[in-house]
């Protein structure tokens, strides 16, 4: 039942994609309440998801980079 | 006082995604915004020359963004009858016929603050996202900000799912670090 930091910080990586099985949020709320250095990680994993959230964050894709770079070499 | 250099090689790699992010919370059209970058890609590299070194580089194709921003919508105004202020009247039907005073912004309206809130954030985390190993950075924009499956990821890198998740660990642990002192 009780599991590593390592892997309580490996399930809550994905908890925050929401890819943890129902068996390693049990493992994972278990853990927390037993170490203090888990539960201010989680916190901060957690509160780094709602700002990504938040900023609505915007990327070009590898393809548009790529065209980009292309664009710009022709130039040099 | 430190001197920069210019690295035009690396300039689509590390500066691609901030400046568009910049130029997208300001013209509102991502074909724009990514034109927009375009150029200012070009003339940084056209008017490499007048660079004195005194700003760090993402400061300086910031402020030929900015320009281009504004040549974009001077551009767009400049058709003749174009550059007036238009207003939309209100399509309340039950209107009194206050109608200057019913568009007034509403004071208490959070609104605006946050957007400008988040368009800093935005470009904090890009910029914060920008200093990670090219690897880690990769992976975590794919997976949070284009929102790829893992398995996805897996097959377009060549790499296996617990790799992915050491890299994605590395790298919300470095953002997290990165963006501690004004964020969290």
């Amino acid at each position: 039942m009780m599991v590593s930091c390592e892997k309580a910080a490996n399930i809550c990586d994905k908890y925050q994609y929401k890819e943890a099985t129902v068996w390693e949020k049990i493992q994972l709320k278990f853990h927390l309440l037993m170490c203090k250095t888990c539960t201010k990680h989680s916190k901060d994993n957690k509160k780094l998801t709602t700002l990504c959230n938040q900023a609505r964050l915007a990327v070009l894709s590898e393809e548009e980079k790529k065209k980009m770079k292309e664009n710009f070499s022709k130039l040099k | 006082m430190e001197t920069h250099n210019l690295h035009p090689d690396k300039w689509v790699d590390l500066y691609a995604d901030y400046l568009f992010n910049y130029a997208v919370t300001r013209v509102n059209d991502s074909e724009i915004a990514k034109d927009l970058v375009q150029e200012t890609f070009i003339a940084g590299l056209k008017s490499a020359k007048n660079f004195k070194g005194d700003a760090a580089e993402r400061t300086w194709l910031i402020s030929i963004l900015k320009r281009k921003v504004i040549d974009h919508y001077r551009k767009k105004n400049s058709k003749k009858g174009k550059a007036e202020v238009r207003m939309t009247y209100s399509s309340q039907t039950d209107a009194e016929g206050d109608w200057l005073e019913e568009r007034i912004a509403d004071p208490n309206s959070n609104f605006e603050i946050d957007a400008l809130e988040n368009e800093e954030l935005g470009l904090a985390i890009q910029a914060c996202i920008s200093k990670l190993p090219k690897k880690q950075a990769q992976v975590f924009v794919m997976k949070t900000i284009e929102g790829m499956e893992t398995e996805d990821i897996c097959n377009a890198l060549e790499i296996n799912a617990s790799n992915l998740w050491v890299m994605i660990h590395r790298a919300r642990t470095g953002l997290m670090g990165c963006l501690n002192q004004n964020w969290f």
